[in-house]
């Protein structure tokens, strides 16, 4: 049986699959909207946590948490389930499916057979959604893809048990009931609250604007601390986390964009927009940083140094610290209002 | 980031398989959505990743024809997975995954046993575990 369902592609997969699943439902929020409720937008430089042995940079919350912020903002029922057992959790997809119901899963991304290979690494915080069974293959609408996916019976049970960090142990998840109405207007500065809170309320220096400053000190001890080689390899890591696959570009600092844009329209308060353009010409500048990277990881050529973009990270941080605390003002402004 | 300057840097990563969405503004100034095929920087930090670990690979493969480890950790490292990792997808014991690291044990793995890797490694039955070319 197949489920009359819309495929839908998204930048990102988490908030690709709300969308997809709200759209589903009949409601039509944008991949941008549910990225702002959830307070998609982050940053955080912390050395001594290691991914791949190297210092983990993030431009995204934990894997999950739009997803969360985002349906509890809305008012939306979700219902999420874990198993232990793998022949059960298939079970309890086909029972979904059965009944019509297009259900989340969050998956390892290794063995998915239909990922393009450079990208399959052990990252277990992948969306998809399952949306029929057809010849004992499951039909599957991935965010990332641009049309329906298959997999077979083992393929999704392996890449749903998935092991390492955050193993997904099955995790599943539908909507259960939507709300009468939807109070756009609230999620949206309940949102950009909770994003200004993290970038830049939040104490200490590794989090948010000030986390860009400190990734900016780190980077220009690089040359004097490492050999060319590894410091060439945490270079790597960081515009690996800034590009990969799904953030829209530039760390997720255009999606952010796209956002303040529609919340513009939507609270009817210019501001934001112009909040938006800033935004856009900051993601301009970590794309000039991906560029510059790129070129000393090649050994491309000798104008740009580790000191060069030191400082043009220290220059996004006083940038961002500024759209922040602008973004506070409104939301100040607009809490009065509501 | 304009509508006009997404970059179409194909170095086949994608294996032609997808496109990735990227965010950016038209002549107006507002937002749309472009379909983009790889980003030059992006591809070179994502070559870089690979070339490490086919290196590290080239390495590990030199040490199991030399003895000093099985076939299966020659499999383990290819696949990116610790012995934790590669003992769950097996279904066999942290312990003893450590003892079929080693020549030794290896050489008298169960017939069962080396079914399971199999299946956790996705070889096909015709593969033979111990080839690491």
């Amino acid at each position: 049986m197949k489920i009359d369902y819309q495929h839908k592609m998204a930048a990102h997969c988490e908030n690709g699959a709300i969308m997809s699943l709200l759209n589903h439902h009949g409601i039509k929020l944008s991949e941008a909207m549910i990225f702002g409720i959830g307070s998609g937008i982050y940053f955080s430089h912390i050395p001594i946590i290691k991914l791949n042995g190297l210092p983990l940079t993030s431009f995204r919350p934990w894997p999950g948490a739009i997803f969360k912020r985002a349906s509890k903002a809305l008012g939306i029922d979700v219902e999420v389930k874990k198993f232990r057992n793998p022949e059960k959790a298939m079970v309890a997809l086909d029972d979904n499916l059965e009944r019509g119901i297009p259900t989340g899963m969050v998956v390892g991304v290794f063995y998915l057979d239909y990922f393009p290979a450079p990208y399959r690494f052990h990252f277990n915080a992948h969306n998809i959604i399952g949306v029929g069974k057809e010849n004992g293959n499951y039909i599957i609408s991935d965010p990332i893809m641009e049309s329906f996916e298959h997999l077979s019976y083992d393929s999704l049970k392996k890449v749903r048990f998935a092991q390492g960090l955050q193993a997904p142990r099955g995790k599943m998840y539908y909507i259960k009931n939507l709300p009468n109405e939807i109070n756009i207007k609230v999620a949206i500065i309940k949102g950009l609250k909770r994003t200004v809170r993290e970038m830049v309320i939040l104490p200490g220096p590794v989090i948010g604007a000030r986390g860009i400053k400190y990734l900016s000190k780190k980077v220009r001890k690089y040359p004097k601390r490492y050999s060319p080689r590894e410091a060439s390899k945490r270079l790597g890591q960081i515009v690996r986390m800034q590009e990969e696959i799904g953030t829209g570009g530039a760390g997720f600092r255009f999606l952010f964009a796209a956002f303040l844009q529609e919340a513009s329209e939507i609270l009817e308060n210019k501001r934001l927009n112009e909040l938006s353009a800033s935004m856009t010409e900051i993601g301009d500048m970590w794309r000039d940083f991906a560029v510059h990277a790129g070129r000393i990881i090649k050994e491309r050529n000798e104008v740009e140094t580790y000191d060069s973009i030191a400082n043009l990270l220290l220059d996004i941080s006083a940038k961002e610290n500024i759209v922040y605390k602008e973004l506070a003002k409104v939301v100040k402004e607009e809490s009065l209002k509501a | 980031m304009k509508k006009k300057e997404v970059p179409q840097d194909d170095a086949n990563l994608l294996e032609g398989k997808t496109r990735e969405l990227q965010y950016a503004v038209d002549e107006k100034g507002n937002y749309t959505i472009v379909k983009s095929v790889g980003w030059e920087p992006k591809n070179i930090v994502l070559q870089q990743t690979w070339e490490e670990i086919n290196e590290k690979l080239e390495q590990v493969r030199e040490q199991v024809k030399a003895g000093k480890y099985s076939p299966l950790y020659y499999h383990m490292k290819k696949h990116l997975l610790t012995k934790r990792m590669l003992a769950k997808y097996a279904g066999i014991s942290v312990f003893k995954v450590w003892f079929h690291l080693k020549p030794k044990s290896y050489a008298k793995l169960s017939k069962e046993n080396i079914e399971k890797y199999k299946k956790a490694l996705n070889l096909k039955p015709e593969e033979d575990l111990g080839n690491v070319d």
